[in-house]
């Protein structure tokens, strides 16, 4: 491991292993903490992760490559999660993935540069009945149009910048 | 009066926190409200005039948010429905506390549901959704007052095999997908050897476009736990797990305090009723992988490891979780246990075909005028629950199809809106009765382009273990994308028929063995669109953006020149107040234009 990638707080793990002590099948609930901690899985976390619970980093990264929940990057201030289920499809997410990629020059697994918000596409966000849906951070926005879904970025944006 | 909002996921996301947290705010600045009156239910102490609850979700997603007003204070299980409220709002707030406090509901008229909103309900059986909708989820006694945990206490009195042989009689068959007899799995657990069983609940619902688990978890998770407990008696487990979807957050919310409270009540736990059956229930939240849903991928993740599918046999009831014993079954297959054990077998048996037994629900999605839960007995068309209960197509469209079973089944065409809804009949279809997920498609939507959906879907989710799955999948998203984006090539339809018989046979699980079903059922209704697409570079249903062709009619354009301002490429040329024209080698088909025309003048061919 390179020294730029050890920066982050390790100590902030020790709760978690804790928690999960003994429990030899807890490896995805450890990364779902440490994310939550960090806001992404940092390599050294990782690294510190996979010596902890005795698994190889290989395994670690392999575990956290495989599950869409899981970040390996740091994610922006705002979470787009723009859904592209079955009744979100039939509905247009297609235009309003297009809409957010105009207004915000980012698509999906992207975060633009001024750190406001990242895009992730994901497969069923169970609100068929209000699609085409998106959520952002907690909120979630249905029933959009492109001209709806630009126009809630750019309030968000506009209430940043205040 | 009661207020109850019905705060599912889809309910909150259309606004019903909000309302609910403006008329909270009146009733707690409402100095004038009525002298308090008590009832024999708060023991004597004052009572607000208005008192506020919540419920699970109603099933009528397209008309969220919806209020419930009832006559008297208590639960809400039971007492008579004054009006149902729907489509609230902020600004309605007022007037809906109003009429509450003042008992005179003629301010909010406007609001109560229409008639023929009500067939939406009135036409469906619910057994599974029981308590959907009418209690409280959060409180354990709204459930207890419904006949809650009286099934397994019950059940302690009975023996295991007993308890197998109920639900043999109720004919209950896994309602994740499969459609297997529930009680075979429970006897092939109950049969295995070891000392320790787990059992297992399938919460990964993972097919876009269905969501009839998370409403069961959200509205009713003490049913679920019920139901639970009373397999693990059977099984004889003394463990539990619910592998529930992290995109759920608000169905692990209430099912964390659901089974604190029951521990807390002593349903769960050591020495149950103080009949020596122990059981507890633990939850363990996915991390976002539809393979995950296959029952051998589901342990492998709960073991920690990446959801990659073991090979079968030997099956979870003999080498499972951690290689004991484990059954698994699907969240609304328990939400139906408790009630069978209450009310017989035969009773469940007496519903629906002769291959298929009870209810179904059923997500009623897409391009439908009345969409959301559907709960209803085997053995009715799915004209019945498209047109009866969903009220067809929206928007005054045509239907077209009916997709099934998400990436695993299949599109249904209107010729074939007869078909019953019993796992044969639907099989023989090429689709499947899948989990539930049942998305409407109109005129408006290409069967090739779906198809080409439901591969990069299945592409992207394959695991990877398999050659067939891996690079078959991958195969025949590229296949339907390029004829999609008219490159397609005479014989891409044969070749795509090969590839989805090489995967169905080769395939080492259940996604990778179903994921041609979409191609091959579109393929078998639709092959004029696939031809269309290759042989005349057309998509019938205008979707396809590289097939569309945008012209403007001469007789309808005003010459307003909006449609020369908004194009991105200056591919619309013409004088002011005379009929202009798009030069198609320039035009990238953004359909800026179109949108920007007052006078329909634009036309996609």
């Amino acid at each position: 491991m390179c020294d730029c990638c050890a920066k982050s707080d390790l100590s902030k793990l020790t709760p978690v292993f804790e928690a999960f002590d003994g429990d030899e099948h807890a490896l995805i609930s450890i990364l779902q903490r440490a994310q939550e901690i960090y806001g992404y899985l940092p390599t050294d976390v990782l690294y510190a992760i996979a010596e902890k619970t005795g698994n190889s980093p290989a395994k670690v990264l392999g575990v956290a490559t495989f599950y869409t929940q899981f970040r390996l990057k740091p994610v922006g201030r705002n979470l787009i999660l723009l859904c592209k289920g079955t009744a979100c499809h039939v509905n247009g997410a297609d235009s309003i993935e297009k809409a957010l990629v105009e207004e915000l020059g980012v698509g999906d697994g992207e975060t633009t540069d001024d750190g406001l918000f990242s895009v992730k596409t994901v497969a069923c966000l169970g609100c068929c009945s209000l699609s085409p849906v998106m959520m952002i951070n907690e909120d979630t926005y249905g029933s959009l149009t492109p001209a709806k879904a630009k126009d809630i970025v750019r309030r968000i944006r506009a209430e940043a910048a205040k | 009066m009661k207020l109850v909002f019905g705060e599912g996921s889809c309910g909150i996301a259309a606004g019903a926190r909000k309302v609910r947290a403006a008329v909270e705010k009146l009733a707690a600045a409402d100095t004038n409200a009525p002298a308090a009156r008590s009832t024999s239910g708060t023991g004597g102490s004052p009572v607000p005039a208005v008192e506020i609850g919540i419920t699970g979700c109603i099933g009528m997603c397209y008309l969220e948010p919806i209020v419930d007003v009832y006559g008297e204070r208590g639960t809400g299980n039971g007492e008579p429905l004054l009006a149902r409220l729907v489509r609230v709002q902020e600004k309605d707030a007022e007037r809906i506390y109003k009429a509450a406090a003042s008992g005179d509901l003629s301010g909010v008229k406007d609001l109560e549901i229409k008639a023929e909103d009500k067939e939406f309900l009135a036409k469906q059986t619910r057994i599974a959704l029981r308590h959907c909708g009418l209690i409280d989820p959060e409180d354990i006694s709204a459930y207890e007052a419904a006949d809650g945990y009286k099934a397994i206490r019950k059940v302690l009195g009975m023996t295991p095999e007993d308890v197998i042989a109920e639900i043999k009689t109720s004919g209950l068959a896994g309602r994740g997908g499969a459609g297997f007899p529930t009680w075979f799995k429970w006897n092939a657990a109950r049969s295995a050897k070891g000392d320790q069983k787990y059992l297992i609940c399938n919460a990964d619902e993972g097919d876009p476009g269905a969501f009839m688990d998370r409403a069961v978890i959200e509205s009713d998770p003490h049913s679920l736990i019920e139901g639970m407990l009373i397999a693990a008696y059977a099984i004889g487990a003394t463990r539990a797990f619910v592998y529930v979807r992290a995109e759920y957050p608000l169905a692990i919310t209430r099912l964390e305090k659901a089974l604190a409270d029951a521990r807390a009540a002593g349903y769960l736990g050591e020495n149950i009723f103080g009949s020596g059956f122990s059981c507890d229930i633990r939850i363990k939240a996915g991390a976002g992988a539809f393979v995950c849903g296959e029952e051998t991928a589901l342990i492998e993740s709960l073991e920690g490891s990446r959801g990659m599918p073991r090979l079968k046999p030997p099956f979870p009831a003999e080498k499972g979780y951690t290689n004991a014993p484990s059954n698994i079954n699907n969240v609304e297959t328990f939400a139906n246990v408790a009630w069978i054990i209450l009310n017989g077998g035969a009773a469940f048996a007496a519903m629906g075909t002769e291959t298929s037994k009870g209810t179904k629900v059923f997500a009623l999605t897409g391009k439908i005028k009345r969409g959301g839960l559907v709960e209803i007995p085997m053995g009715l068309t799915l004209r019945d629950v498209i047109f009866g209960i969903g009220g067809g197509i929206r928007d005054g469209g045509t239907f077209k199809a009916v997709q099934m079973g998400g990436p695993s089944g299949g599109c249904i065409p209107e010729h074939l809106l007869d078909t019953l809804i019993d796992y044969k009949a639907l099989g023989a279809t090429g689709a499947i009765m899948g989990s539930g997920g049942m998305v409407v498609m109109d005129s408006n939507t290409c069967m090739v382009n779906m198809a080409r959906f439901f591969l990069d879907f299945t592409a992207k989710e394959s695991c990877g273990k398999c050659v067939h799955c891996r690079i078959g999948t991958k195969r025949m998203h590229e296949i339907l994308t390029r004829i999609t984006e008219g490159r397609g090539r005479e014989g891409d339809v044969e070749l795509l028929q090969e590839l989805c018989q090489g995967i169905k046979a080769g395939a080492l699980c259940g996604l990778g063995q179903t994921a041609p079903n979409p191609v091959l059922t579109t393929i078998r209704y639709f092959r004029d669109e696939y031809d269309s697409h290759i042989r005349e570079g057309r998509c019938p249903a205008h979707e396809c953006a590289a097939l569309k062709k945008y012209s403007i009619d001469p007789a309808k354009c005003r010459g307003c020149t909006m449609c020369a301002k908004k194009c991105p490429v200056q591919a619309i040329f013409g004088t002011v107040r005379e009929p202009h024209a798009i030069d198609s080698a320039k035009c990238v088909k953004c359909g800026q234009c179109k949108a920007a025309c007052k006078f329909g003048a634009v036309v996609v061919g």
